[in-house]
């Protein structure tokens, strides 16, 4: 399978299964889209009438380059076949039942209250609550033991808000340091906050212990006000910018992301990361909403065409910068060519509900933070392990092969198979696709292609 | 005339046979959390290879 297509000045060819990326000629990409259906007379009688004598281009340029195309097809780099659908399964089962990632959920309260939040102002559709240490180090614990051979284990803060439960996050991350060598791990924490509560005590922790932090900024803040307000109606982002800076300032490189999300009411969101770079971030995200049909936020189709317009504007503004010396990291756009995940990690699908959970401030596990609150989707808990395996197993089942509308798309090996709480919440079945969200992914795949391809044309 | 520039990318059906180590991040942990991709992940055999390099 091969994808093709032009942007930023550049033909781009993806051969879908290899891995390979060529960028070619207006020749080569014709021939190449001709190539499987046509016999090598018709191809090349056909770009005699579209390039002989145009450009100086000769009869001997092509046929050049229609054998250039037969030998990468030869060479395994061109219309590679896929034949991975037998291997799909086989990573999720030689690590069955090993998890390796918990979402713990601290606090189920949030001292902001916005109104797109997914997780209901952090209440996650129930009552408000915070974890207690002991139910923390229980989920720890749990995680220590169900981790195999596993050496790396991540744990996020999560919430609501973490920092309402500040203390009981340090006392975590404390138990946790004190037992990494002795079991043989290395937790990465990451925290993720709205900022409200950020001061010089979170700064020096956050920095000391978190591997990443997950700062929610929605840029422009008559945007991040119209939503991220606290219970009195005020916007926080006056309180929350300096915060963040300061933080920021002080990570001295660690990772860390300004987070934003972007909705009906911000389809330009390209002017949210101008927003974001002018107060100085340069590791950026932005997400757009994910919500109910029919939800206010929800991007209209023609918010769509909007935002993949801002996807490629953002590309060339990423392109200028760095030609600048001055580049910054656009989470969706950061995609490593020559290393990047191996084959199995590309169609194994995400992990939720089998290497990666969330777990509730009572110790109720989840298949990851998005489906907490759906009870149906109950696992198990922390003292008892997974104990609903019928609904295990669905997630075990989840991978690129088992959604039939992932079967002739291009992008899959750059995905997964997607989002699994995004496919039933807008499908009712975990096996569903969610289709808007496939298009942007599609899209941002794209752009994320020709920013790298055209960094390393330029390093050549 | 060169028409093709063949970028030099990781090669999957190769990754076949060494990968599956099951090192690297979840998909959305520790990130976005609202949205799916492998492509934005490190593997983590070559992130350690990286480091022995230096």
């Amino acid at each position: 399978m091969i994808h093709q297509y032009k942007l930023g000045g550049m033909n781009i060819v993806l051969d879908v299964c290899s891995g390979a990326v060529h960028v070619v000629d207006d020749v080569a990409y014709d021939i190449i889209a001709m190539f499987e259906d046509h016999s090598k007379e018709e191809i090349l009688a056909e770009m005699q009438n579209r390039y002989l004598n145009k450009d100086g281009i000769t009869e001997k340029d092509l046929q050049d380059c229609y054998a250039q195309v037969v030998s990468l097809k030869e060479d395994g780099q061109l219309f590679t076949k896929d034949t991975f659908e037998p291997m799909a399964g086989e990573l999720k089962q030689k690590t069955s039942g090993v998890i390796k990632a918990l979402c713990l959920h601290v606090a189920h309260t949030c001292n902001l209250n916005c109104s797109y939040c997914f997780a209901s102002q952090g209440k996650y559709h129930g009552e408000r609550a915070v974890m207690s240490f002991e139910v923390g180090k229980q989920a720890l614990d749990f995680l220590v033991e169900h981790s195999g051979t596993r050496h790396n284990l991540e744990v996020d803060f999560f919430g609501g808000e973490p920092l309402m439960n500040f203390d009981v996050v340090k006392q975590l991350v404390a138990y946790a340091r004190s037992i990494e060598k002795e079991k043989n791990k290395n937790f990465r924490f990451t925290l993720t906050t709205n900022g409200v509560s950020i001061d010089d005590d979170v700064i020096d922790f956050a920095n000391r212990e978190m591997s990443n932090v997950v700062l929610s900024l929605d840029g422009r803040k008559e945007v991040h006000d119209r939503y991220r307000v606290d219970y009195a109606g005020n916007g926080s982002w006056e309180r929350i910018v300096p915060k963040f800076q300061k933080l920021v300032a002080a990570r001295e490189g660690k990772e860390y992301y300004m987070r934003g999300t972007f909705t009906h009411a911000n389809p330009d969101f390209l002017k949210d990361i101008q927003q974001m770079l002018d107060l100085g971030f340069t590791e950026l995200s932005m997400e757009p909403v994910v919500c109910a049909p029919g939800d206010p936020s929800e991007l209209t189709d023609a918010d769509m065409e909007i935002v993949k317009d801002q996807y490629e504007k953002l590309a060339e503004l990423m392109i200028q910068r760095r030609r600048e010396g001055r580049p910054f990291t656009f989470y969706h756009y950061m995609i490593d060519l020559t290393g990047g995940p191996c084959i199995y990690k590309r169609i194994s699908g995400c992990g939720s509900g089998t290497e990666y959970m969330a777990v509730t401030p009572w110790g109720d596990l989840y298949p990851c933070h998005q489906f907490v609150g759906e009870d149906s989707y109950k696992l198990g808990d922390i003292w008892n392990g997974v104990t609903n395996l019928e609904k295990q197993q669905e997630f075990a089942c989840c991978n690129v092969y088992a959604r039939p509308d992932c079967k002739d798309c291009w992008a899959k090996l750059y995905c997964s198979g997607g989002c699994a709480a995004n496919a039933f919440h807008s499908t009712g079945s975990v096996r569903g696709v969610y289709k808007k969200g496939c298009d942007l992914f599609r899209k941002r795949m794209e752009c994320a292609i020709m920013v790298a391809a055209s960094g390393m044309l330029e390093e050549e | 005339m060169e028409h093709i520039k063949t970028l030099n990318t990781r090669n999957l059906c190769e990754s076949a046979k060494n990968g599956g180590c099951g090192e690297c991040q979840t998909s959305c942990q520790s990130a976005c959390k609202t949205s799916c991709g492998i492509a934005n992940q490190q593997c983590e055999n070559a992130k350690k290879a990286a480091k022995s390099n230096k």
